[in-house]
């Protein structure tokens, strides 16, 4: 099977429109930055360990009333709370966060504690706990105070090893919640020990999945540490671009995968949803996959710059993106297989991540092809418009391939 | 010739087999955000640590100034919050300049003065000693927390400096979901105590009971020695904890010392010298007058960690002497210092994943992966039919070894990491497509099969080591920069492209190879 059999595309005649369209999509997405107040104010949506804050993940046995969280969460005095749904409805799980501003420890901790206490009921039973709130320490403390199967002198390890089966039954096997102490006997505990448990613990209608606390200033440093690992990165590949072909190659492919960045930030910035650490890490990647592409393409001009020496660069850059077009269709379509996988499989936690990908491998080809090799062109058109000088010249690959295709030659 | 090829190809295939994988999948460390935990960043206050050293050096000055008959009108810090390690000397006559200066040469070497305006002068820590007591708090300060975690009995807790040169420190506990009380132990400090010790030592708690007739003396208790002093007796083998009768009150505890250091005593012997406050030196000079002779014991968290004999009343400073290397006597003044925390902490950052969680994440990161490796090796049987074969063996080749570099290397899998997993299969699919496009173009061009494969790989080689040479700039970029999940991503993306190149370019030529070498005259290559 073959997709494309001799592919003569001529590129570079259309890349105004191109150009138009790659502008349309930056400026969308830097006036949406610019335009959008995104939760804090920012520029673009940051996520809670960039920002500094609070996220606690909830997870309910029915299907949340958002309404009424909210109404419990004002009257504990949390204003600001942001309530939204995380994941398939079906999970019943919602994320509360909070912004916070103070770095004490007494502050980070308070808004986790609030936002539990207000989702716990009003009155708790006298003096219980709440099992699907309570750690395995605290089951097993309560077993051994209690000492329903009077255990012997292994008493610590019994009752240690049976929290830890009755926690993990609530987690692994119930989904993280329990809708009633009672669950735990199909998890396989003795009914001494559930009747026990019964008189110490309650079930609460839902159970804390994951907290977040991130002190403002660990988000300030977080998000130098993102900016500077994205120019790094940028810079360590312009350097070696360089050192492989010549400069204007490096910077091509620089302005290309900048123009990826742009547009993906944009792209979170238009839909409001947050960049969280893991969105870095794409987007980091995604300016790695450009480069590969770009790099494909590049290597392919280079060697027909060598071959065919009577034609003109932009005759060899169309007839470059039509040789490696197949592969670059191919590669590109795959890849985007594997992270639309990830985006439609990998579950709410990598739906950022995945996203920032999906974009990202779009553009990211894209760009390649109709923002990188264009610009070698307009810089060679640069160069000799300003020297006036036969188009022997110009961008070439390294010189010292030239140097032995003309001994060749 | 096809024989011995495909037995290269299957050595590596047998040695991956099926117990080989089990067996790796056993020893893939997974991170937090997989396995459930908590992690937490923690700011070392540092500029306690300096503001207490400059008061002391603020006491030393006063102390000698008076000694020396030098007026002064006022010693205080101006600053004491930014710049903590700056002490402002006021109203000092200029005659008693010099002797001001050999005060400072003498007894705070630590310190540089330098004169001010009208009279003053300005005492102020040496860069480099500000910079060891703040990197000594946190030492001390991990020390202090790892002893606490200790008691915990977690399993493969991660605690170690973090930030560069920021001064904090990253705590990681896997399997731990119970935040507040990990930080209720991590700030139960003084546990360190100075008590007379009565009796001992003795070999069990029965012959310390049959001693005393069977009975504990009034007002004391046994206790076990600790770690340290067992080294120093030699007692390497397990031969069980001697045990010490000391008293059930500490003279002084932790929150009275201020310091603690190797120094030497007289006869030039390695010791421990110890500061303590003025509170607590008052306390203690009061314990040592009434028990000249007798002995006291160093208990940290509950076992008897050194025992001396008090030669004489000690008041603020004391030290601890003995027969000890110095080896041994920095390890005894770093677990009397860590006794106490030198500066406070402050929690940076803290997040607790449910175990629920993870469980939840590998699946879909499992689930996503195989999905997406599923769709694109059969998307490459079809395209490339026999050719597809090869990529398919390179892939599976390639997730294989890239497990077991994980397992092998310990790093840690996070669910980025296995966002990683999934990148590399596409990288590795990439490199293939490259190679056989290039293939295909060479046998458009009308050259045969042996001479096309020869090309296709040598061509696209250039390509694939750039673009794996630029992919490996930015991953080695993110785990420079990178935390946790993140740099579990890079580490993962780096050994998938680096078991990619052997793969995609090693083993698929070594296949083809094989295949081109068996083709009769004339036939096709499958492609």
């Amino acid at each position: 099977m073959e997709f494309f059999r001799n592919p003569n595309i001529q590129f570079l005649k259309y890349k105004w429109y191109f150009l138009a369209f790659s502008l349309v999509f930056s400026l969308a997405g830097l006036i949406s930055m610019g335009v959008r107040k995104h939760n804090t104010g920012e520029w673009v949506p940051l996520g809670v360990e960039f920002r500094g804050g609070t996220v606690v993940y909830v997870k309910f046995t029915h299907p949340p009333d958002n309404n009424a969280i909210r109404s419990a969460i004002d009257k504990s005095g949390l204003h600001n709370a942001r309530i939204q749904r995380f994941g398939e409805a079906k999970n019943n799980e919602v994320l509360i966060a909070l912004d916070i501003k103070e770095t004490s420890e007494q502050a980070l901790d308070q808004g986790k504690n609030q936002i539990i206490g207000a989702l716990e009921p009003v009155t708790p039973a006298a003096g219980k706990k709440d099992l699907n709130n309570a750690s395995a320490l605290d089951v097993s403390e309560f077993l051994m105070s209690k000492d329903p199967l009077h255990a012997g002198t292994d008493a610590a390890q019994r009752y240690a090893a049976l929290a830890q089966q009755i926690t993990s039954f609530r987690d692994k096997d119930s989904g993280g919640v329990l809708s009633s102490v009672n669950d735990v006997s199909r998890g396989g505990i003795a009914a001494e020990v559930v009747g026990s448990l019964n008189d110490g613990f309650y079930v609460s209608d839902f159970a804390v999945r994951n907290v977040e606390i991130v002190g403002p200033q660990v988000g300030q440093q977080l998000q130098t540490q993102a900016k500077l690992a994205i120019l790094y990165s940028l810079l360590g590949m312009l350097v070696y671009l360089w050192f492989r072909f010549e400069l204007i190659y490096g910077v091509a492919a620089v302005v290309a995968c900048f123009h990826d960045t742009l547009i993906t930030v944009g792209a979170f910035s238009l839909l409001n949803i947050e960049i969280s650490l893991t969105v870095v890490a794409a987007v980091l990647t995604l300016v790695g996959y450009s480069m590969n592409d770009t790099i494909v393409v590049f290597d392919r001009i280079r060697e027909n710059v060598k071959l065919l020496r009577r034609e003109s660069l932009a005759e060899i850059v169309d007839r470059s993106i039509n040789q490696t077009l197949s592969r670059t269709v191919l590669t590109s379509g795959l890849t985007f297989l594997t992270v639309l996988s990830l985006f439609l499989f990998g579950g709410e936690v990598l739906h950022g991540f995945s996203l920032a990908l999906v974009i990202g491998i779009v553009i990211g080809t894209y760009s390649s092809i109709f923002i990188a090799s264009p610009m070698l062109v307009a810089y060679q058109d640069w160069r000799l418009r300003k020297a006036r000088q036969p188009a022997q010249v110009a961008v070439a690959s390294g010189r010292r391939d030239r140097e032995k295709v003309r001994a060749k030659g | 010739m096809l024989a011995f090829l495909i037995g290269i190809i299957g050595i590596p295939k047998g040695l991956n087999g099926q117990s080989l994988i089990a067996s790796i999948q056993d020893r893939i460390h997974l991170g937090l955000d997989l396995k459930g935990g908590t992690h937490l960043i923690l700011q070392v206050r540092v500029n306690e640590a300096v503001n207490s050293d400059s008061d002391r050096a603020i006491e030393t000055l006063k102390e000698q100034m008076r000694a020396k008959n030098i007026a002064y009108a006022d010693v205080a810090k101006p600053d004491p919050v930014n710049n903590s390690d700056r002490v402002l000397i006021k109203g000092v006559p200029p005659e008693s300049a010099a002797d001001l200066r050999s005060v400072v040469q003498d007894r705070l070497s630590d310190y540089d003065l330098s004169s001010g305006p009208e009279n003053s002068w300005v005492l102020a820590m040496k860069p480099q000693t500000l910079k060891d007591i703040k990197t000594r708090a946190v030492a001390q300060a991990i020390e202090t927390i790892r002893n606490r975690i200790d008691q915990l009995g977690v399993s493969e807790p991660v605690i170690e400096e973090h930030g560069l040169g920021q001064y904090q420190i990253l705590v990681q506990l896997p399997g731990v979901d119970d935040p507040a009380r990990v930080k209720q132990i991590m700030q139960s400090t003084a546990m360190l105590e100075i008590r007379q010790a009565v009796d001992g030592p003795f070999p069990t708690e029965q012959a310390a009971l049959q001693a005393h007739n069977g009975i504990l003396p009034p007002d004391t208790v046994l206790l076990p020695e600790g770690p340290l002093m067992k080294r120093r007796a030699g007692n390497t083998q397990d031969t069980g904890d001697q045990f010490y009768i000391v008293s059930r009150t500490a003279a002084v505890s932790g929150r009275d010392l201020r310091d603690a250091q190797m120094t030497r005593d007289e006869n030039n012997r390695p010791a421990v010298g110890f500061t303590l406050t003025a509170e607590g030196g008052r306390r203690f000079a009061q314990f040592t007058g009434a028990h000249v002779n007798d002995k006291l014991a160093v208990v940290l968290d509950h076992k008897v960690q050194q025992v001396a004999t008090i030669q004489e009343q000690i008041h603020d400073q004391g030290r601890i002497t003995g027969s000890f290397s110095e080896e041994e006597s920095k390890d005894l003044s770093m677990v009397l210092r860590s006794g106490a925390l030198p500066a406070g902490i402050t929690y940076l950052q803290e997040s607790t994943v449910g175990p629920s969680l993870g469980a939840d994440s590998i699946r879909h990161g499992v689930l996503a992966a195989v999905i997406g490796m599923l769709a694109v090796m059969v998307f490459m049987l079809v395209y490339y039919r026999g050719a597809g074969i090869n990529a398919d063996l390179a892939l599976i080749l390639n997730l294989i070894i890239l497990l077991g570099f994980l397992g092998f290397s310990g790093a840690t899998l996070t669910l980025p990491g296995i966002a990683g997993v999934i990148l590399t299969v596409g990288m590795g699919v990439d490199s293939n497509v490259l190679i056989f496009e290039r293939i295909r173009e060479e046998l458009r061009n009308g050259k045969t099969a042996p001479s096309a494969v020869e090309q296709g790989f040598g061509r696209a080689w250039v390509t694939i080591v750039d673009t794996h040479v630029t992919t490996i700039v930015s991953a080695f970029i993110l785990f420079i920069f990178g935390t946790g999940p993140v740099k579990g991503f890079a580490v993962t993306l780096t050994f998938g492209l680096l078991a990619n190149l052997f793969t995609a370019v090693f083993v698929s030529r070594v296949i083809f190879d094989a295949h081109v070498n068996n083709l009769k005259r004339g036939d096709a290559l499958s492609i």
